[in-house]
């Protein structure tokens, strides 16, 4: 563009400071968005779980507020929230409901009722059994749906830098960069924040690992 | 209720439902733009999932692309785009290709993954059953395999069309048209009406993306199929 080169390596050397805040404001917004995504939905998964009829609903309004597009959400809450971090993570909350909450049932739900017995049988009360029997149990398919989550928050808060200059994490270097030609800044924001969702979802394996050291120790076995 | 009053005015002009910024020419734009790059990426990945489903080769592919298009974010396709589309074509390739080539990039996996899952997971007895009819490997592909598979499929075209309509809209930021434009043009105006005028349309085209696929998946599918998972 602009019959620049590709990438001018001088301007990444001078604003290393800049990109390094940009990185970390990126992983702060996915950060919030995902803890407190994850809280909500555990708190409706636990619900769903109780009150069966009420799962339907909760999956369809999770799958409707999915399918509205982010960058119309950021624009519509800059008029209500305004230019505040709750603009930035709203949505970015309401987008991790469809990835989280159907595998955290699916998760309670993957529990067979042998166990539970054999867990009562061994005269756990039920909050015991939650807590030691299903809860790991369950683990396997809740940080599958928390890796869906991350790897997806992590891209859209790029979008998040349509509400402005003080936003967007990576995502401010492509918006920047398209308006003022410049492809470096382009792809330092493109490829980094590509990157960030790619070490994550790694991250994530790992953490499976530590987390079940059982399936490690079946998969050996066999 | 200001914002309110001010989409509904907006809406509600006709002056706004014509010409080449008009409601009509921007949902076509985005419709086209949408259409074609499901169109384009269907014509690789449906083709190649069922090989793959019905071959059982290179199912690998599935595996990695699936984990690709997760760690893909649409904005910084298209932005990463630019600067090598710009190359091809200085307009075009600054308004037009990298929302296209994009939308056809994410338009693939879900195509790919539910075209593979849904031949693949077909009951091998079944294809056994029909080898020993004497069917050759492409009537037990379209004869078997495929409509038992029309729900997944059916599937993926639906997630990959309301994924590719609702985030064509991305496209408007980077100089393409489509109903994202007001949005823009909204901001850049101070507008409101206009902002949450595309908002409201962007919305709706996406839930109506969804519920058109859904309704087409539903009429596709073997009534005896459908008839056996509604239990």
């Amino acid at each position: 563009m602009n019959g620049e080169p590709l990438i001018r390596w001088d301007w990444i050397g001078s604003h290393l400071g800049a990109i390094g805040d940009r990185v970390g404001q990126h992983l702060q917004l996915a950060a919030i968005a995902i803890v407190v995504g994850f809280v909500i939905s555990f708190a409706l998964a636990t619900i769903s779980i109780r009150e069966r009829r009420l799962y339907p609903v909760v999956a369809v309004s999770a799958t409707v507020a999915y399918t509205i597009p982010s960058f119309a959400m950021f624009a519509a809450l800059v008029a209500i929230t305004g230019l505040t971090t709750v603009t930035a993570e709203v949505p970015l909350v309401l987008y991790t409901f469809v990835l989280l909450v159907p595998n955290i049932v699916a998760g309670f739900d993957s529990v067979s009722p042998d166990v539970l017995d054999a867990a009562d049988g061994m005269g756990f009360s039920r909050a015991q059994r939650w807590r030691r029997v299903e809860l790991p149990l369950a683990v396997p398919l809740i940080v599958a749906g928390l890796r869906l989550a991350t790897v997806s928050t992590i891209g859209l808060v790029t979008v998040s830098a349509v509400i402005g200059n003080s936003f967007g994490g990576l995502g401010y270097y492509i918006l920047d960069g398209y308006n003022r030609q410049f492809s470096t800044e382009i792809l330092v924001g493109g490829l980094l924040s590509i990157a960030l969702a790619v070490a994550a979802d790694l991250g994530f394996v790992l953490i499976q690992r530590f987390l079940t050291p059982w399936a490690r120790a079946r998969a050996a076995v066999r | 209720m200001d914002i309110v009053t001010a989409t509904i005015q907006w809406l509600a002009d006709p002056a706004n439902w014509q010409g080449a910024n008009g409601i009509p020419a921007r949902l076509e734009e985005h419709v086209a733009l949408s259409g074609a790059s499901l169109l384009v990426s269907a014509l690789f990945a449906l083709p190649l999932g069922l090989y793959i489903g019905h071959t059982g080769r290179f199912s690998w592919l599935v595996v990695s692309s699936a984990n690709a298009w997760r760690a893909l974010p649409s904005f910084a396709v298209i932005g990463l785009l630019v600067p090598f589309t710009t190359v091809i074509d200085p307009n075009l390739g600054f308004t037009l290709y990298p929302t296209l080539i994009a939308m056809i990039i994410l338009a693939g996996p879900p195509l790919l993954v539910n075209s593979y899952q849904g031949v693949a997971s077909v009951d091998r007895d079944l294809v056994e059953a029909a080898r020993g009819m004497g069917m050759r490997e492409r009537q037990i592909l379209t004869g078997v395999e495929i409509p038992i598979a029309l729900p997944v499929i059916g599937t993926g075209i639906r997630l990959a069309a309301v994924q590719v309509v609702a985030t064509a809209t991305l496209g408007s930021i980077f100089g393409f048209g489509g109903l994202g434009r007001y949005i823009i043009l909204g901001n850049d105006n101070h507008n409101n009406g206009e902002q949450f005028g595309g908002v409201v349309l962007v919305a709706v085209l996406a839930l109506a993306t969804f519920g058109l696929f859904a309704l087409i998946e539903r009429r596709l599918v073997s009534p005896g199929l459908s008839a056996r998972t509604g239990g």
